[in-house]
């Protein structure tokens, strides 16, 4: 970060100006880096990195702002030193012959030494001025010069001289580190932070609960703003970093951009869409219930949407988790190999709380992903209290959401008190949270999910049926009775019994259909019969009718002809048989 | 007695106390190491980049390259005594 800014930032009228250390996170603290051409005092017990913080200074200098520096040491031989940065990657026999640095090894042995008379330090500072003359320096280290008090007898003189070597400093320009060790009762065993007042920085290496915490404080810084807090750094293979406990100024930018959460069920619960870019989400449920699977989806959809994920594992080892996963349908190998998911393992007992805060910064600094996954942060209980768990995830989550880096948490829910005081330590800090609880019913376990919260968005109020297959994950609506919420078997059986229930329904309609018809044909057949009936009644009816008409006309036949044969009358004859014909 | 005492007085400028303990030096040497020694004064105003080698920080300082073991004396030399026990010509005392 301070690296894209070559030059100190031209200081207001007035304002001290200041040197870049190049130390990752210092410059953020201090507002800019050491005032530039004055004395700063290091101090520190053995062991809590003072002479790193030094070797970085100088090396970071003449790397970096090509600000060529001196590292004086009185503690480690210069062979020594060189192979302790080493280490850390640094060329200090390269950087000597480049004239970037110069390392000048003083040895003082009292066995050696014998004292007689006035004297005075005018060597060291002839060999001090050659050293910075010889190579431009604009940097001097000077690490430990308390071994001096060990060397030298006279305290006076010593006192006196190392007065004047402050002033000495001050007068070649240069920005200088002076480290020493703690006292007991004052910052330093030989009082040196009365001699420097610029700046005073305290390192500290505190071991707490068999844990070992580095912790950096700006003791005072003259004429400066600076924080003031207790910042943890972190010591490792490429030197030193401080986390800067950023302020939670609550102005971050948010995005309304949603993301799949890897299971196409969860996400229609979330509104149809997923959560939401740069949100934090919570995980949560008891022991086996799924929560890296959860986890584990979300990254897997976040690699094939080509993003980048960094998961960070604190129960399983990353070979563990890609074989688990492979079972469920899930190749996580492929996306470590493409470079797009990266797994970072660590015991939580590795180091305190704050070092992996250090760590996961770092770590998300160097990867640069779009994912983040702590899987789970309850094992971090293990090494800190809630409160402090609490106080770390807020500076995660801070720094997250300010790098829009979605997170996900997952974190084990145990039936007692101290761990759902977890739960809602953490619920109150992300933007949605899944609970995944067991259902026991029926002498079997079954798991129930539901979005206990999903800020900004229309989420089901459901419980889901959370399964996990051999293809992947997927949540199914459970079964809602006058028994209660049935899952697992007893959904299953329930979906039979219906089934069931409805063939012998259908079977039974079909029976009363066949009756219908059997009934409708013996009816038909009634009819049938009735109508043959009615007809030969008919029949028999319009026999007697014709034979009446028969009998009539034959009769009238016989009248007319009896007429007729009376009466002779013609006309009256055809009167009659007209008559018959309209008959 | 036949050692030879090789001995060099650092110094920076000609302050006062560097021409103390060079009479004294000379006084000390003409006294108990007739003709056994040299004296090489090094003014490191001039040569600053001896310093280092024979790592030197205070001044004045005389140091006794040879005979074995190499020995710093710092100071003046006005204690003739010290002196002496610096430069192995009496025992050490324990205390």
């Amino acid at each position: 970060m301070a690296k894209t800014k070559k030059q100190p930032e031209a200081s207001a009228i007035g304002a001290i100006s200041k040197t870049l250390t190049g130390i990752s996170g210092l410059d953020e603290i201090t507002l800019g880096g050491l005032p530039t051409g004055r004395p700063t005092l290091i101090c520190g017990e053995a062991g809590s990195g003072k002479t790193l913080f030094s070797i970085e200074f100088i090396v970071k200098g003449a790397l970096d702002y090509n600000e060529p520096g001196v590292f004086m040491a009185f503690e480690e031989k210069a062979d020594e030193l060189k192979t302790n940065v080493a280490s850390l990657g640094f060329d200090l026999d390269k950087l000597e012959k480049e004239k970037k640095i110069r390392l000048d090894y003083v040895h003082i042995d009292r066995s050696e030494i014998e004292e007689t008379g006035e004297y005075d330090l005018e060597g060291l500072f002839i060999r001090l001025g050659y050293a910075i003359d010889s190579i431009g320096a604009k940097r001097v280290v000077l690490d430990t010069i308390e071994n001096l008090f060990s060397g030298l007898k006279n305290e006076g003189i010593l006192r006196a001289e190392i007065r004047r070597l402050f002033q000495f400093l001050k007068s070649k320009g240069v920005t200088a580190v002076i480290t020493g060790e703690r006292g007991e009762k004052s910052l330093t065993r030989q009082g040196l932070e009365e001699y420097v007042s610029d700046c005073v920085i305290l390192l500290d290496h505190r071991i707490i609960n068999q844990i070992s915490t580095r912790r950096l404080r700006i003791v005072k810084y003259r004429g400066s703003v600076h924080g003031t807090n207790e910042y943890p750094f972190l010591i490792d293979d490429e030197g030193i970093s401080v986390l800067p406990v950023t302020s939670l100024e609550l102005n971050k930018k948010v995005s309304s951009d949603s993301i799949s959460s890897g299971v196409p069920a969860l996400d229609k619960m979330l509104g149809n869409a997923g959560f939401f870019r740069g949100s934090s989400i919570l995980a949560s449920g008891t022991a086996g219930t799924g929560k890296t699977s959860i986890a584990a989806s979300f990254a897997n959809a976040t690699c094939l949407r080509n993003e980048k994920c960094l998961f960070f594992a604190f129960e399983e080892s990353p070979k563990q988790i890609i074989r688990n996963m492979r079972s469920i349908g899930m190749d996580l190998q492929k996306h470590v190999d493409k470079g797009k998911l990266e797994f970072y393992a660590s015991r939580p007992t590795l180091f305190g709380l704050e070092m992996h805060l250090v760590a996961i910064h770092k770590a998300i600094r160097k990867f640069k992903p779009d994912v983040v996954i702590l899987d789970p942060i309850t094992n971090l209980i293990t090494i800190g209290s809630v409160s402090e768990v609490k106080t770390m995830l807020v500076r995660l989550i801070d720094f997250l959401q300010t790098e829009q880096i979605t997170v996900m948490f997952t974190a084990l829910t145990l039936n007692n008190i101290v761990n759902e005081q977890t739960d809602e330590g953490v619920s109150s800090l992300v933007d949605a949270w899944l609970l995944i609880r067991d259902i026991e019913n029926n002498g079997e376990r079954n798991r129930g999910l539901y979005i206990m919260k999903s800020r900004g968005m229309k989420h089901s109020n459901q419980i889901r049926e959370f399964i996990i297959t051999d293809k992947g994950l997927d949540l199914v609506d459970v079964f809602l009775t006058e028994d209660g919420v049935l899952t697992g078997s007893a959904r299953e059986a329930r979906l039979l019994l219906e089934q069931t229930g409805e063939i012998i329904h259908e079977q039974a309609i079909s029976r009363k259909d066949r009756e219908l018809i059997r009934k409708r044909k013996v009816l038909e057949s009634k009819i049938d019969s009735l109508r043959s009936e009615y007809e030969s009644a008919e029949e028999e009816l319009n026999k007697v009718y014709v034979e009446e008409a028969l009998k009539k006309q034959i009769m009238g036949d016989t009248l007319s002809k009896m007429t007729d044969l009376r009466r002779a009358n013609v006309s009256a004859q055809e009167k009659s048989i007209s008559k018959k014909g309209k008959k | 007695m036949g050692k030879l005492y090789e001995l060099r007085l650092y110094v920076a400028g000609r302050t006062s106390k560097s021409v103390v303990a060079l009479e004294n030096l000379k006084r000390i040497c003409e006294e108990h190491l007739q003709g056994k020694y040299s004296i090489e004064v090094i003014d490191l105003l001039e040569k600053p980049q001896l310093a280092e080698g024979d790592q030197i920080l205070a001044i004045p300082t005389l140091v006794k390259k040879v005979p074995e073991p190499v020995r710093k004396i710092i100071g003046d030399l006005s204690n003739v005594e010290k002196v002496l026990v610096g430069l192995d010509i009496r025992p050490r005392m324990t205390d």
